[in-house]
């Protein structure tokens, strides 16, 4: 059995050598590997607790006691922005396996049964998607109530349908291939049909949609929180770190700009690791 | 006389139903095939032969096609009529199929190994390891050797993939083997290597065998009865010596004489003229009587029944001798 490693290996090193060709990618994913760290590592690295209040030295500027400076409860924003990667990570991560999950479930099924399983769920989907994501997203949020939990709940749901819709028109190339009437005629049942046969070689399109998927759930996470839906006081987040320092943003704007540009990298770093994933994996795009 | 046969096909039809139209591919075939016996499926593109076969294994797609009459009886039992579950035992086990294309009969993103087992595993209830062990004595059966078990379809040549095909339908030692076209995705040699084998497998295994093809060589080659079919409907059946001998309907013949011979100097190769009649169209008269040289008026308007010109040699044109009561 000791073929099977190298084999499997050497799928995986065929992949990174292809994504090493491209350098955003690689820098994209160490920085996403930084930020995960980062977020374990959280109450090593600050050097503060996220909740240390220092009214005295509230709205500082940068020092050699607070790096990036304290927020309007004194609080240090380097050791709230170390420990919001957490929140954010978690809710971009748990977010995108739960629309993720629902929505290829859903799309194997509707794209493998068709007919009028297939036009049913459809049709729902298009009703879903009629709403806003965003607005969709906020509305469960507030009847749910605002925490962590309710926000992940609610942006999960939200991604269904576009993987749903994704998954069904990937599983619909591969549905036709003979190697799963093969599979039919091996007697393999339904459910492993899909499972073992369909599923694997339909789902290559969905890891370079679900990579940019988390940078876009972490954005929406950080605007549910924004306005309040997301994560509460004092846990420390980004979005709702940038709308706490709303109200003073004329007078200490570097308040809300260093957890913006937390955002914005790691939205970035997955959305470039898409990318070049999307490169390595396609086969047309090699040379 | 039931039991004579292996597997009797009566009357078959079946139908395939799209948004506007209805296709009529199979229509009335009759078929019989003895233990050990190989028969040869000849015909077109889209003379229903596939149909067939996915009809015997009840994998035809359940949304669009119909079978709207006959029996298909193995082993005395009519396999139409029978439960999912009863079926199921019967499914890859007593019966098994071989795909045309070997690229995409596989699962690419499995192991050739991993895909025998399963077949194994499906029908035997038997450890993982037992299965891996019979898996790999099904690859050195079809010469390939056991090391490759953990690889990659896209790691094997086209014939690889062919062999780990057979061997994969073989897995359960099945009394019938459907072969769907399974050396015409093949180059010249390595169709004759595939056929060696399946012989050799033939003789060892004492398999039934329905090969479906286009190529007569291949018919001569390996199988001891013919079945022409055409437009859906089986137009002559007989032993491959009489058939290659003394083809009697229009169709066969014209099909032999589009074969390019070795001996004569021809510099253009006579085809068939005309096209096969639009499947969609149920055929009032003898299907072949638009593209057929001898064709009377009668032709276009009854169907012709079959024949038995000679003992087991079934023809289906009003023109042959006996045809007229």
């Amino acid at each position: 059995m000791s073929t099977k490693k190298t084999k499997k290996k050497s799928q995986w090193h065929d992949i990174w050598r292809q994504l090493k060709k491209n350098k955003l990618a690689v820098i994209s994913l160490f920085v996403l590997i930084a930020l995960i760290l980062i977020a374990i590592l959280a109450p090593v690295l600050a050097p503060y607790s996220y909740k240390t209040q220092d009214v005295v030295n509230a709205n500082a500027g940068s020092s050699a006691e607070h790096l990036l400076g304290t927020d309007k409860l004194g609080r240090d924003i380097l050791s709230r922005l170390l420990y919001g990667s957490r929140a954010s990570l978690i809710m971009g991560f748990s977010a995108i396996a739960i629309g993720a999950i629902i929505g290829i479930a859903i799309g194997a099924i509707s794209g493998y049964f068709g007919g009028w399983t297939d036009n049913i769920i459809m049709r729902l989907l298009d009703i879903y998607q009629a709403i806003p994501m965003l607005l969709l997203c906020i509305a469960l949020a507030a009847v749910l109530g605002p925490s962590l939990r309710n926000a992940i709940i609610a942006l999960g749901v939200g991604m269904v349908p576009g993987y749903a819709r994704m998954m069904r028109a990937s599983v619909m190339t591969v549905r036709g291939k003979e190697f799963v009437e093969s599979a039919k005629s091996k007697n393999c049942s339904t459910v492993r049909i899909i499972l073992k046969h369909i599923i694997p070689n339909a789902i290559g399109p969905m890891i370079v949609q679900i990579t940019m998927g988390v940078g876009s759930c972490i954005l929406s996470g950080a605007a549910l929180s924004f306005i309040g839906l997301g994560v509460q006081a004092p846990t420390a987040e980004w979005g709702a770190m940038i709308s706490d320092a709303r109200a003073s943003l004329r007078q200490y704007p570097t308040q809300a700009l260093y957890p913006g540009l937390c955002v914005m990298i790691s939205v970035l770093a997955c959305n470039l690791l898409g990318d070049g994933l999307r490169d390595a994996l396609d086969p047309r795009l090699r040379n | 006389m039931e039991n004579k046969y292996l597997l009797q096909i009566k009357d078959l039809a079946v139908e395939y139903h799209t948004d506007e139209d209805t296709v009529y591919a199979v229509n009335n075939i009759s078929l019989e095939l003895r233990k050990g016996e190989a028969l040869g499926l000849v015909g077109e593109t889209g003379a229903g032969k596939t149909t067939v076969a996915k009809s015997i294994l009840g994998i035809l797609p359940k949304v669009q096609s119909e079978i709207t009459s006959g029996e298909i009886l193995f082993e005395g039992e009519n396999l139409l009529a029978l439960s999912e579950k009863k079926m199921q035992k019967i499914r890859g086990n007593k019966i098994a199929m071989i795909f045309q294309d070997p690229m995409t009969a596989l699962n690419p993103i499995e192991t050739v190994g991993f895909q025998i087992t399963e077949a194994i595993r499906q029908h035997n209830k038997i450890s993982k390891y037992e299965g891996q062990q019979r898996a790999c004595e099904m690859l050195e059966m079809v010469g390939i050797p056991r090391e490759r078990y953990n690889e990659y379809p896209h790691q094997f040549s086209g014939g690889m993939k062919q062999r780990v095909v057979i061997a994969m339908a073989l897995a359960c030692n099945p009394e019938l083997l459907l072969a769907d076209e399974p050396t015409t995705a093949l180059d010249v040699t390595i169709q004759a290597q595939v056929l060696e084998m399946m012989r050799t497998l033939r003789e060892q295994m004492n398999t039934s065998v329905i090969l479906i093809t286009h190529d007569f060589g291949v018919v001569a080659d390996f199988c001891e009865s013919v079945a022409v079919t055409y437009a859906g409907e089986i137009v002559e059946k007989g032993s491959v010596d009489r058939i290659f001998n003394n083809a009697q309907h229009p169709y066969t013949q014209g099909l032999f004489g589009s074969l390019p011979s070795l001996d004569s100097k021809e510099r253009r190769l006579k085809p068939i003229k005309g096209l096969m009649p639009d499947p969609t169209k149920v055929q009032k008269g003898c299907v072949f009587c638009d593209r057929c040289p001898h064709a009377t008026e009668q032709c276009a308007a009854v169907k012709p029944a079959p024949v038995e010109t000679e003992p087991g040699h079934f023809v289906k044109c009003s023109l042959v001798k006996g045809a007229e009561q």
